[in-house]
């Protein structure tokens, strides 16, 4: 290795080049077409397609997309693996609903109650949890999110194992947040949700709380000696997932219109939130889009097909897929294609969370 | 409530946990080896009910004499799985590692459902059923006959693993790798039969299971969610943590619903877990 | 008053008494070597003035603030920088990344924090490698990284547990120049050190421990002579 000493004025032009670069490499033209492309056939797909089964199809796929993409934030960004996050779901949903069947209160409202109660579970949980050890957490939030279903399966005033029951209102279909003529109302809400939240992921990319995330899910004992408060950011992290999560809650309240806690809280939505990000590759922006579009057509298709006990078939399906994934390509299905690679200098490769 | 009623839930506690025990040891040996929680246990289970069912459905085997038949089966199945999967997530990240057990776990799941539906299935008849009574006390025989199955099987485990040169080569490679290596110990032969073993023993405890239990796809998870606590709390990687809080686990599950309300059974135990955990982060003996 | 104070700190750990009643002053601008053969109470004494884990006993001062009961990251921010004898660069991160980690402190825009990290990994002689992956290192490259990690902090104080452990003879002295240089920029040192060499031709001071005791302080010739540290060292399992 060359001693240290060079000449004062070699090293100030290396150094000043190497400042002039910019820190990501500057927009790919190709690749902002593709994405503006992209944007414009999802928003003008259901206007071309008019098969309510393809609107629902999508509009599921979007909300399993926004799922994932929220627990992604929390485990693929910030190292924290959740296992039991189908607690915030049902919390976003459960508030929605209880709000309107109890006191008719419009479900953005709900929607904006569920958000701030997700978050605040979120630092309870977080608060005795965070300073456990990677596999003692993860279970932890398994037993949580157990407890979480067994609780609201007791709990009488939200209607117990029964769930809540939302009424038909047909007027004020934007207030009320129900739409029963057509489905593109419902499309475009889920839609805008996902994009909300792959936009805060794409921003979190680009700024110092994306990399106090990033320095804390590889190395946090190192982080902490350089400054990065790390239960703090780490509960911002499990803030922002939840509230993301409990948006996708509230959605699909209004979306079927009824709820129990069977349905909002089971273990198998928190199983199936972590495979879908795994799948498409934690840590990354397109990574649990890409996973929830390879498992939500596979179960349709499956259901329509199959029927019966090929009901199963899509799990068997999935869980062969990611058990292969983790061992041949661990940083998902997004590492193998390139143009969905996020570019950052011509060494760096995206390992998703590959440490060891 | 008389006296009766609360030994009665003492002892059936008591059982019950050897039955969690041993689910425990076998997740805690595979965690002790390579720190890697295996999160198709609760799946484990559940093939070898099935296996034991369908002995008794199609051959007439009693669930009893299936033992050492369904503990051979799983051995080799918990081989496959090093093997065919875990062995080459062994330098993954902890990501990868949780997600290929759970792969598996879902993949295991649909499998039964898809070859034999969701329906509940039971063994009627098994050579052990009924009551006894004890001094005022009602136990179940064939839960009387699972944990003391179970309890033979850990008692086996446990002088296998601190009396015999192979258990000892096991213990050896759980502390070092590396060095047990460099003694000459094939440690991914190791790794093998600890998941061999491991998948046996929770094997073993299906079976018993399946004597007074139903079997049905889904049936490993209760089981094995309260295997993660039991291991958590004796501490990942200690055999005998998992006796003590299995055991724990059984009474606390027990007189909790008892004294307290039976459909919060699981909240007590998981308060438990949070508690001993937050407070002991290693649990009570464990390394990790 | 002197830059860091310790005052009789003590650890236990189960039945180890792994630092036992150690005291010392460290002016600023001096550097201060720490030796012991392994065991001694090294890397202890360090976690305990930077805030991992809670020492039983004793007082740190450092620029007259107290530094016992913070958490590490606290500690940093008030001047105080650590290296880890452990190497752990951010794996998924490039160099330059794992350099700005530590500068934001000082500035939430990227880019600035990227300017100064720049710097840093000039100062260490990493600059072509800043686009590398934190796994893609070297030995020696990675405790340069580690070295710019903790100096883009803009620590007052810095604390180095192994500057040389693990590296070749080759890039040994380029390693030790750049220490050299930190002492010249104004930084006040405390070094973990096996090297004697390189501790001689370094440290202003050197402080011995053996079994979590401190057991000699003083100038770098007096402590070569000195009895007790000789014994320590023969007589101890010093590798």
């Amino acid at each position: 290795m060359a001693d240290v000493q060079s000449t004062a004025a070699v090293d100030n032009k290396a150094l000043a080049s190497a400042m002039a670069e910019p820190l990501r490499a500057p927009a790919n033209v190709k690749r902002r077409a593709a994405y503006g492309t992209l944007a414009l056939a999802l928003v003008a797909f259901p206007q071309v397609f008019d098969s309510p089964f393809l609107h629902h199809v999508m509009i599921i796929l979007f909300m399993y997309a926004l799922m994932a993409q929220s627990w992604n934030i929390l485990a693929g960004f910030c190292g924290q693996i959740s296992l039991g996050h189908a607690t915030f779901f049902g919390i976003g949903a459960y508030s929605t609903g209880y709000l309107f069947f109890a006191y008719q209160l419009s479900p953005w409202i709900g929607l904006g109650v569920g958000v701030l109660l997700a978050m605040l579970m979120a630092i309870a949980i977080g608060i005795p949890t965070f300073r456990l050890r990677g596999h003692y957490f993860a279970i932890a939030t398994l037993l949580i999110g157990e407890g979480v279903q067994i609780f609201f399966q007791r709990w009488e005033l939200v209607g117990a194992a029964s769930g809540i029951f939302l009424p038909i209102v047909r007027e004020q279909a934007w207030l009320n947040f129900q739409f029963h003529d057509t489905k593109l109302p419902y499309y475009y809400i889920i839609l805008v949700f996902l994009a909300l939240a792959s936009f805060i992921v794409w921003r979190l990319d680009r700024s110092r709380i994306g990399f106090y995330f990033r320095a804390i899910r590889d190395e946090p004992e190192a982080a902490s000696s350089l400054g990065v408060n790390v239960t703090l950011y780490k509960s911002f992290a499990f803030m922002i997932s939840a509230g993301l999560m409990s948006m996708a809650g509230a959605f699909y309240c209004q979306y079927v219109l009824v709820i129990d806690p069977e349905t909002v809280f089971p273990l198998s939505l928190s199983i199936l939130v972590v495979l879908m990000a795994v799948m498409g590759g934690a840590g990354t922006l397109w990574g649990p889009i890409i996973g929830a579009a390879v498992l939500v057509p596979l179960s349709e298709v499956t259901r329509v097909y199959f029927g019966g006990t090929g009901g199963s078939l899509d799990l068997m399906i999935y869980g062969a897929l990611i058990v292969l994934i983790c061992i041949f390509k661990p940083e998902g299905l997004v590492g193998a294609v390139k143009v969905l690679r996020p570019v950052a200098g011509e060494e760096k490769t995206n390992h998703g969370d590959a440490r060891s | 409530m008389t006296w009766e009623i609360v030994i009665q839930a003492i002892i059936s506690g008591l059982l019950m946990g050897l039955v969690y025990a041993l689910i425990a040891a076998g997740l805690s040996l595979i965690f002790g080896l390579m720190e890697i929680v295996n999160f198709a246990h609760g799946e484990f289970m559940m093939i070898s009910m099935y296996a034991a069912f369908w002995l008794w459905a199609l051959f007439g085997l009693d669930p009893l004499y299936s033992v050492p038949l369904c503990a051979t089966l799983m051995f080799f199945m918990g081989v496959a799985t090093h093997y065919g999967i875990i062995r080459h997530i062994l330098g993954a990240s902890m990501l990868a590692q949780i997600c290929a057990t759970f792969g598996l776990a879902v993949f295991l799941r649909a499998l039964a459902q898809f070859l034999w539906t969701p329906d509940f299935r039971s063994i009627a008849n098994p050579l052990v059923e009924g009551r006894v009574e004890l001094a005022g006390v009602f136990l179940g025989l064939p839960q009387i006959v699972a944990s003391v199955g179970c309890l033979f099987a850990f008692g086996f485990l446990y002088l296998f693993i601190t009396r015999t040169e192979t258990g000892l080569a096991l213990q050896a490679t759980a502390q070092d790798r590396q060095a047990a290596e460099l003694m000459g110990i094939p440690t991914d032969r190791m790794f093998a039969l600890g998941w061999g073993i491991g998948a046996a023993c929770v094997g073993v405890a299906g079976v018993f299971l399946s004597t007074f239990y139903y079997v049905f796809p889904e049936v490993g998870l209760p089981f094995a969610l309260l295997a993660y606590v039991a291991v958590a709390m004796g501490g990942f990687g200690s055999i005998l943590g998992s006796l003590v809080a299995g055991i724990l686990i059984g009474l606390v599950e027990s007189l909790g619903g008892l004294l307290i309300d039976p459909s919060y059974k699981l909240l007590i135990v998981f308060g438990l877990y949070l508690t001993v955990v937050v407070f002991r982060p290693r649990g009570l003996f464990g390394r990790f | 008053m002197a830059m860091l104070e310790v005052r009789g700190l003590s650890k236990r750990y189960g039945g180890l008494l792994a630092n036992n009643d150690i005291s010392f002053d460290v002016e600023e601008g001096r550097i201060l070597g720490v030796i012991g053969p392994n065991g001694a109470g090294k890397s202890t004494l360090f976690d305990l003035i930077t805030g991992y884990g809670l020492p039983d006993s004793g007082e740190v001062h450092f620029a007259g603030k107290r530094l016992r009961g913070l958490r590490p990251d606290q500690i940093n921010r008030l001047g105080v920088g650590r290296t880890f004898q452990k190497l752990k660069p951010f794996t998924d991160m490039t160099v330059e990344e794992n350099v700005m980690v530590g500068v934001m402190q000082h500035t939430p825009r990227l880019a600035a924090a990227r300017r100064f990290a720049l710097e840093a990994l000039e100062f260490v002689g990493l600059l072509e490698m800043r686009k590398h992956h934190g796994q893609a290192l070297s030995t020696g490259q990675r405790k340069r990284l580690e070295l710019a990690r903790a100096m883009a902090t803009r620590p007052r104080l810095l604390l180095m547990d192994e500057v040389t452990g693990g590296i070749d003879q080759r890039t040994l002295p380029g390693l030790i120049s750049l220490v050299q240089r930190l002492k010249t920029e104004g930084m006040t040192l405390v070094i973990i050190e096996h090297n004697m060499q390189v501790l001689m031709s370094l440290a202003d001071d050197i402080l011995a421990l053996h079994l979590g005791r401190k057991i000699a302080q003083g100038a770098p010739q007096a402590i070569q002579n000195n009895q007790q540290v000789i014994e320590s060292y023969l007589g101890g399992a010093y590798a």
